[in-house]
């Protein structure tokens, strides 16, 4: 397949699920519209997490911890010093580069099981920490933003971030963005690097490259990302609270990357939206519906470890990024 | 209270713990120094152990003492079977591989998290002491049954002691913690060693929740604090070293108890996750592990 | 000129001294083969060169820079390339990316490490080192699909893509039949125009025909080292190696 091909056949799979989800706002009843907007958001959060994951091979168990870093960026700066929201949102943005880099710093020295265990723990700790500082997080109560907080002026014109079609739109935008990044890195010569750190870390070294250096960068955009949603989500639904800081929230994103496609772009997007609906069903159902998060994740690593496009990819469709 | 009374109940209480602690770590240290995996359901073990205690104790309420005695007996084999199934249907499958093992614990974590939930419900439910008597000190009473938590902890770990360094299962295991392979030329069945270990390892997380449920109560949450502290014991005490897991047990407990009662249970528990990181990062095996693998 | 000096160099593992007391220079443009039994200390002694593996004492010299504190992967900076003795490709990529991952490194060398080379200028030169150890009708085959004397092959593109001053090539002909051995052998020349080359090599035809002067080690030590014919008509080196 020549490259021109290869290129076209890319931007046809991820723009046109882009563009499925530009579009599904003008067909999707209220309650699911603003399921889309998490899922979006979450999305967002998934890639970030591949980055690492898929792409570097390093399985972190505490990404908890940039997501939250994103969300009380973010959520205190409109709550404790009424930041405007693009202000919050870079904020809580590079709150998740920050901890990220800092993070990695220390625990990069490590890789494999010390390496879950090392990222686990921190996230543990910072997750402890939100509730230690009770006083101004509110811990697993939280804080609510106010929707006048939720809206700033651009050009003049007001835009309110608790207006579903704005809301929507934005969180897409996020998206799309998101896509692009990984697109963009995936396919360059930095991403091959990141792959082949990810398939042969020693071989990689001796091809000259400071294989610490790639992983920091990976970890750093990961977070980055990862930090980014959760600014976003707060900025959304106007709320803050512990329980985003907890072990689920680590174990979400391997979920919903493992079932799109570890190491795929557009796996996570489409593990995130299948796995939402898939809780959502199940806690109508019983009120101990994690249970089909430890029964998915059991089934995926035993019988479907590559995934739903990981899968596809494998059938012959080596162009899939 | 004045501060050496509250210090000698810090104290008292961390003792305590620390024991209770070293018998789930030391299951979970086992099972690491074996078979080379982390297992993330560890702290549910610890829970069905507290749960079925409550469950078979309920069976017989006109006596405590002995309802417990089968929860004693009865609990920690129940937990073990289970365990055998997670190993041959899972963990065989996935040929130990690290990673994999692990995702694959974080998945039957919630199951036998969330099984319980629905079967046994959401609540907290005491189980009556199976003794009851109280030492009462100049400053404050103590329960009795504390004493026989730490003798019931001391027995275990002396008895995990002996089968490890004296029998011949000890023998074999330690054959197989060296090297897998060779043990498997010199005809020892490794696959059936490791759901054997992967077994006691779940029965002490198990015999610890029974002994810890008078204490605490039974729910079905209660499985993620050992996990974590078990996590912070079998780390600094070096992976697969018997006596460090018991010292890290000890110094982890007391300093935990200590600075609970002084401080916050969270700052405690946020400076041993930091410290756990850390001696991973900086000291990989362990504080008190000498040898270098 | 010296581009390779090395002096004093040891390395113990667990009390067990694998190279003791090595001292050893190496001529811009030359071929060396290094020889000796299993167990001679060769592979620890040139991972230390590579910089794989931390000496426990002495220094090495590359082109007048001490250079016994790099790390490895600024070695292959500063042009020092080891190829490895278990073939060590990317099995899932492709021959193209496994060698324009090598070539890409060398081009974008003196770039900070977020930028990389032009696209077009990586094809061009991937493309030629395909060619030149003839594996460029298998460009896009996964490396992991390739013959055994292929991958070889693919492995020694690597290290010419990264244009190397100092190769070092360890037993590469392990596994090869008659007629890759005899292939492989004229390869090694034609680099040898460009580059100083270090062989670790069992097979003696391999090492009379390529090499210029030949290296023998013995438990861990330096056992002789001349032309080809001194080697060959060594006592000591016959008792120690040759079996004769």
């Amino acid at each position: 397949m020549t490259p021109a091909l290869r290129a076209r056949r890319i931007l046809l799979l991820h723009g046109g699920l882009a563009l499925l989800l530009l579009l599904c706002q003008f067909v999707l009843p209220d309650y699911h519209h603003t399921n889309f907007v998490s899922i979006m958001v979450l999305a967002v959060y998934a890639l970030g997490y591949n980055l690492l994951v898929g792409y570097t091979g390093l399985l972190s168990l505490g990404h908890a911890m940039f997501f939250a870093a994103g969300l009380y960026g973010a959520g205190m700066g409109v709550h404790y010093f009424a930041w405007n929201p693009v202000v919050a949102f870079i904020a809580g943005a590079a709150a998740g580069l920050f901890l990220a880099v800092l993070v990695g710093l220390v625990a990069l020295r490590t890789s494999g099981v010390a390496f879950m265990i090392v990222t686990m723990m921190f996230a543990q700790a910072a997750f402890l920490t939100t509730l230690y500082f009770n006083d101004v997080t509110h811990g697993d109560e939280g804080l609510t933003l106010t929707q006048a907080a939720r809206s700033f002026a651009l050009f003049g014109t007001v835009i309110d971030l608790t207006n579903p079609a704005i809301r929507y739109n934005l969180a897409w935008l996020l998206l799309a963005g998101a896509l692009a990044v990984m697109l963009l890195v995936v396919l360059s010569p930095a991403g091959r690097v990141l792959i082949a750190i990810r398939e042969n870390e020693e071989r990689t070294r001796m091809l000259g490259y400071d294989v610490r250096r790639y992983k920091l960068a990976a970890l750093g955009v990961s977070g980055l990302l990862s930090g980014a949603a959760g600014a976003a989500y707060v900025l959304f639904f106007g709320y803050v609270g512990s329980s985003f800081a907890a072990i689920p929230y680590s174990i979400y994103p391997l979920l919903w990357v493992l079932l799109g496609g570890v190491g795929t772009v557009a796996g996570p997007v489409i593990g995130t939206l299948l796995m939402f609906y898939l809780i959502e069903i199940a806690r109508d159902y019983s009120s101990s519906y994690m249970i089909v998060v430890g029964a998915i994740l059991l089934v995926l690593v035993l019988f479907f470890p590559k995934g739903i496009i990981g899968s596809w990819r494998a059938r012959g469709q080596g162009w899939i990024p | 209270m004045s501060l050496g009374p509250h210090l000698l109940l810090a104290i008292m209480e961390g003792t305590v713990s620390a024991f209770v602690l070293a018998v789930t770590a030391l299951g979970l240290s086992l099972v690491f120094g074996v078979m080379r995996i982390v297992n993330v359901a560890h702290g549910e073990f610890f829970m069905l152990g507290a749960v079925l205690a409550w469950w078979l104790t309920s069976l017989v309420p006109e006596a405590p003492f002995w309802g417990f005695m089968l929860a004693l007996a009865v609990a920690p084999l129940l937990v073990g079977t289970i365990a055998i199934v997670a190993d041959r249907f899972v963990l065989q499958r996935l040929n130990y591989q690290p990673e994999a093992t692990i995702v694959a614990t974080i998945g039957l974590l919630y199951i036998l998290q969330q099984a319980v939930l629905s079967i046994y419900g959401p609540e907290a439910r005491p189980v009556v002491a199976p003794i009851n008597f109280r030492i009462v000190l100049p400053w404050f009473g103590y329960s009795g049954y504390k004493l026989v938590v730490v003798g019931a902890a001391i027995l275990l770990l002396l008895a995990a002691w002996y089968g490890v360094t004296r029998t011949r299962f000890g023998l074999i295991m330690r054959a197989t913690q060296f090297d897998g392979e060779i043990a498997q030329a010199f005809g020892i069945p490794v696959k059936r060693v490791y759901a054997a270990v992967f077994a006691l390892g779940a029965m002490l997380a198990a015999a610890a929740g029974v002994l810890v449920v008078p204490l605490q109560q039974a729910h079905y949450l209660m499985g993620l604090d050992p996990l974590l502290l078990s996590f912070v014991v079998v780390i600094i005490g070096g992976l697969d070293s018997l006596k460090g897991t018991i010292v890290a047990a000890f110094i982890i407990g007391l300093s935990d108890g200590i600075i609970s009662v002084f401080f916050s249970p969270t700052l405690a528990k946020i400076i041993a996750t930091l410290a756990v990181a850390l001696v991973l990062v900086f000291r990989p095996n362990g504080l008190f592990g000498g040898k270098v693998r | 000129m010296t581009l390779l000096a090395v002096s004093n160099l040891a390395r113990s593992f667990g009390g067990i001294q694998a190279v003791a007391d090595m001292n050893f220079t190496l001529e811009n443009g030359e071929i060396r083969a290094i020889i000796g039994p299993n167990g001679a200390g060769k592979t620890t002694f040139v991972s230390m060169i590579s910089g794989r593996v931390e000496p426990s004492g002495g220094s090495i010299c590359f082109d007048d820079i001490d250079i016994t504190g790099l790390r490895s992967w600024e070695r292959v900076r500063q042009g020092i390339v080891y190829t490895f003795q278990i073939t060590s490709v990317y099995r899932n990529l492709s021959c193209f990316e496994n060698v324009a991952l090598a070539a890409q490194q060398q081009l974008g060398r003196d770039l900070p490490f977020w930028r990389h080379p032009p696209r077009a200028a990586l094809t061009v030169a991937v493309e030629m080192v395909l060619e030149k150890v003839g594996l460029l009708a298998r460009k896009t085959e996964l490396a992991g699909e390739l013959a055994y004397g292929h991958q070889r092959l693919l492995e020694v593109a690597m290290g010419l893509a990264l244009q190397p001053r100092l190769l070092i090539l360890d037993e590469p002909t392990q596994g090869l039949s008659e007629s890759e051995i005899a292939n492989f052998c004229a390869l090694v020349k034609e680099i040898g125009r460009g580059a100083t080359i270090l062989l670790i090599e069992h097979n003696m035809d391999v090492v009379m025909e390529l090499a210029h002067r030949i290296t023998v080690m013995s438990n861990g030590r330096l056992l002789a080292e001349g032309t080809p014919a001194e080697i060959m008509a060594n006592i000591d080196v016959q008792r120690a190696y040759l079996g004769t």
